[in-house]
């Protein structure tokens, strides 16, 4: 187990790159506990999958390093730098049995016969899949496909990560909620140093203590799910986590004040805005209709059973709303207030409000 | 799965038509031929399984099928695992991809016995490229219209020139089908060149190779062009394979019955040696 | 450039050795071949090439041997396509036997056929035509198509079929419009085979034509055995046959390896 550090890490696919937009990784400083689980959270192509590449060995970083409990590992190949890796499609070796799959990067270091067979068995009860040994690998489902090779990062006693890239692309749906507790259940017993990469905001959100949120080939927030949701750090966080995301008003700061199409809006707390662009920051959760406030035009309303989330047009902005019980019809003129606890102030992005000091 | 359709048959049936026309009455010519005798003037008399009972015996079938099988059996174990060596060290992307697949392709385009007319300029032993250099550079006495050894190299080598790269297309584009993952997995998990080889780009190559085992099985049992132009059998007998044998009786000597009943026999051979082929290659895929 | 290149560099130059040397040959003096060994030609001419361009029986020879590969590649295509789509989409009586016994007539040895098929072409009048050949190569041709036609078809979902019925399009304009469009790199594999096996097969070729419809190829074999050995010329006209070959193959680079690994054994 190790605890992992990425030091002034950048990476360009070009061997001359000119700027900042030529980098697929931005500037990144980064330390992971020994023994956490971490989610990379971000959408397609920002720069995740290189990341993870990088701290694999499969790739070499262009520029920075990359320790494992002090040691510098940056130019080490994969198998030297004793980390196990499991990827989007289920990778196994079709042609041998269960038990020979997850013997493999054993018997391929020179493990004696009977440490491996112990090993081997040790894991597969782990995995539930003892009954299975024997079966020719070729043979299984989508799902046990990849428990095998997840079992083939965990067999080994020395890993120092686990990496997970998208494991469950091709699962099931009814089986990837089963196959993501049996992994936080993993985490648990063997307490490895994990790190999940997806796209999904529900599995990093569930597996993770820590989400690494990245956009743009940049870390955006490091932070607990719920720090992630309380306050992000960045609009793209905000739009990103929770279902409906954020709403992210465009606004203009004048007198200390805050005003959206017109209208104030009080905020968490003191702000310093530079120049640029300013936006107001709320989550639907936090957004309720009310006889004053912001007037505004319920465009559509969508039930989902428990809650119903209203869409209302405050001017030319649209701005969702999270409501239990009664709702507004559609056309209806209504009024919206913001909790201001939760009312936050972003300038050209990056958050700029501060907490619990009220202006 | 695929619907149960009758209307198929009207599909296929110009096909069908097409290759029967061109099959079945030729080989019915054929069978025809195998149980008659003839002394000439088109008159035939019934002759029975007499041909098939004569040409089984005959010495010198036996022979020409001893020299095909050996050709045959030399050309697959040098072809098949160099075809695999060569498509393992290939590019898997870039420029040189297309160049490569563009030249080694080449070989097979040639018109077949424009490739033992090539191979006879080439081998000629004072004026050809290959026969100076052996004769005159390394002193190496090379003739092969005197050498039978000299000749059976010789056509050997220009079958694995001209098919080669037929093995090497197969396997490479079994090769590129396999995703990085693999690779990458393959090394976190500590594997070997070798082991990656025979665990993860073997099975994948698998269909394939079978594909290739089986194409240059039938044609190398089939080959007559390029060995006939490029030594006429020869020195003596030494490269007469079966099929070369088969057109001397048939055109050569006009013997219209001996030759059906051999090309019979000719034809179940390769046929049976490529189901067995295919049965042997294929038989872990059911379980 | 790494290590293992070496091989496949070793590979291609044993491949152009003999080549190169039929082009060198094809540019030297016949007084320059006979007198002895030299690498290179040592006065280039281009008196082979003349030769063969301004005989009728040599250039007739090409356009023969074209003209039946590009009949048979058209027949071979068309009939092998609604045949694949047949295999690739229905189930009919005997449909994995009547595949089977498509692919048995490549292992025929064309040996075996060659008396027989010139007693056909004959009966049907057909002898010494460009048909008789193009319709001779269908007998492997054929097979060879479907195969693959339906290995690309195989790739192609099922629901585009299904969709572009429920749109109303009739099975004709369906196949013409949408279909063939979707595989046209399959019928450009197809077609390509069955140029390249028309092309260099000459013993049927041979059998089948006396005069009208001789092959290039046939003509040379005349060249080097009856009017003794004129290899520079030989050398000339083998280069020129090359040629199609290299064209062709150049169009279809980006789907040889693709062409190869489709097909169902």
């Amino acid at each position: 187990m190790a605890k992992i550090t990425l030091d002034k890490l950048r990476h360009s696919y070009m061997a001359n790159p000119s700027g900042p937009q030529d980098y697929a990784l931005k500037e990144l400083n980064l330390d992971w506990e020994d023994g956490g689980a971490y989610a990379l959270l971000g959408p397609s192509g920002c720069g995740k999958s290189t990341l993870l590449n990088i701290i694999s060995g499969l790739l070499v970083p262009s520029e920075g390093r990359i320790l494992f409990n002090d040691r510098d590992v940056t130019t080490l190949p994969p198998d030297q730098r004793n980390i196990a890796q499991v990827f989007q499609f289920p990778v196994i070796y079709d042609t041998m049995s269960v038990f020979d799959n997850l013997a493999f990067p054993l018997r391929n270091r020179g493990i004696d016969e009977g440490r491996v067979k112990a090993r081997v068995e040790e894991i597969a009860a782990m995995l539930d899949v003892t009954e299975m040994l024997k079966v020719r690998a070729a043979n299984l489902s989508p799902d046990n496909k990849q428990k095998i090779s997840m079992g083939r990062g965990l067999v080994r006693e020395d890993v120092n990560v686990i990496m997970f890239d998208e494991p469950l692309t091709v699962i099931d749906p009814h089986l990837k909620w089963k196959l993501r507790s049996k992994l936080k259940e993993l985490h648990h017993r063997v307490r490895a140093t994990m790190i999940y990469v997806t796209h999904d905001q529900t599995e990093a959100l569930t597996f993770a203590d820590q989400v690494v949120v990245m956009q743009d080939g940049e870390v955006v927030q490091i932070g607990t799910p719920v720090d992630l949701f309380d306050r992000p750090q960045h609009t793209f966080v905000g739009h990103f986590i929770g279902s409906p995301g954020m709403n992210v008003l465009s606004c203009e700061v004048r007198d200390g004040g805050a005003f959206v199409a017109g209208h104030q809006v009080s905020l968490e707390g003191a702000v310093t805005v530079g120049a640029g662009r300013t936006e107001v920051g709320i989550r639907p959760e936090f957004v309720s209709l009310s006889a004053t406030g912001l007037p505004a035009t319920v465009r559509k309303v969508s039930d989902l059973g428990r809650h119903s989330v209203v869409e209302a047009m405050l001017g030319d902005t649209r701005v969702n709303a999270i409501v239990e019980g009664a709702v507004p019809g559609q056309g209806e003129a209504v009024h919206l207030t913001f909790r201001p606890d939760q009312t936050r102030l972003y300038c050209d992005g990056w958050i700029a409000s501060e907490k619990g000091r009220a202006a | 799965m695929r619907k149960v359709n009758q209307k198929g048959w009207l599909f296929v049936l110009p096909v069908v038509i097409l290759v029967a026309f061109n099959a079945l009455i030729p080989m019915m010519t054929v069978v025809n031929y195998s149980v008659q005798e003839t002394f000439g003037d088109n008159v035939f008399f019934w002759h029975g399984l007499g041909w098939f009972e004569d040409i089984l015996k005959s010495d010198r079938f036996q022979a020409a099928l001893g020299r095909q099988a050996f050709f045959t059996f030399l050309i697959l174990i040098i072809e098949v695992p160099l075809g695999v060596i060569i498509a393992l060290s290939m590019p898997r992307k870039g420029f040189w991809v297309p160049v490569c697949l563009v030249t080694m392709a080449l070989p097979m385009l040639i018109p077949w016995n424009v490739v033992g007319a090539m191979w006879n300029i080439f081998t000629l032993p004072d004026i050809g490229l290959l026969g100076y250099f052996l004769n005159h550079v390394l002193g190496v006495t090379y003739d092969m219209t005197q050498n039978p050894t000299a000749a059976w190299i010789t056509i050997i080598t220009m079958d694995v020139w001209h098919w080669t790269s037929l093995v090497v297309l197969l396997c490479y584009a079994g090769l590129v089908s396999i995703p990085d993952a693999y690779y990458q997995a393959a090394k976190i998990d500590g594997a070997s060149n070798w082991a990656v080889f025979r665990y993860i780009q073997l099975p994948k190559m698998k269909q394939v190779l079978t594909i290739a085992v089986l194409l240059r099985f039938m044609d190398s049992f089939n080959v007559y062009t390029e060995p006939f132009v490029l030594t006429g059998g020869g020195p003596g007998n030494s490269t007469t394979l079966l099929s070369i044998d088969l057109v001397k009786i048939a055109l050569g000597q006009f013997d219209l019955g001996p030759a059906a009943a051999m090309s019979l026999i000719y034809f179940a051979i390769t046929l049976f040696a490529s189901w067995l082929f295919y049965t042997l290659m294929t038989r872990h895929d059911v379980k | 450039m790494r290590k293992r290149s070496i091989i496949p560099i070793l590979y291609i130059a044993f491949l152009m050795l003999p080549i190169y040397w039929l082009v060198a040959m094809s540019f030297k003096t016949t007084q320059e071949i006979l007198g002895g060994f030299s690498l290179f030609p040592q006065t280039w001419t281009l008196a082979s090439y003349r030769t063969i361009f301004t005989d009728p029986t040599w250039y007739w020879g090409y356009i023969n041997s074209i003209a039946y590969v590009t009949i048979n590649t058209v027949i071979s295509v068309t009939v092998a396509l609604p045949a694949a789509y047949a295999f690739s989409r229905y189930r009919f009586l005997g449909d994995k036997q009547l595949f089977f016994w498509l692919l048995t007539n490549r292992m025929a040895p064309a040996a075996v056929f060659a008396l027989p098929f010139f007693q056909l072409y004959s009966a049907v009048g057909l002898f010494d035509t460009y048909w008789a050949v193009a319709m001779a190569h269908c007998l492997f041709n054929i097979p060879l198509a479907v195969w693959i036609l339906e290995g690309f078809m195989g790739g192609v979902p099922k629901e585009l079929d299904e969709t572009a019925f429920v749109d109303g399009y009739s099975f004709p304009r369906f196949f013409l419009k949408i279909f063939l469009p979707t595989i046209k790199a399959g019928v450009g594999v197809a077609a390509f085979f069955c140029f390249m096996f028309s092309w260099v097969e000459l013993l049927l070729a041979k059998t089948l034509t006396a005069v009208y419809a001789k092959p290039i190829a046939a003509t040379m074999t005349k060249t080097a055995s009856s009017a003794g050995y004129e290899l520079g010329l030989l050398a000339a006209a083998g280069t020129l046959t090359i040629i199609p070959g290299a064209i062709v193959i150049w169009f279809v680079r980006n789907y040889i390896a693709k062409g190869f690994a489709l097909g169902r054994v």
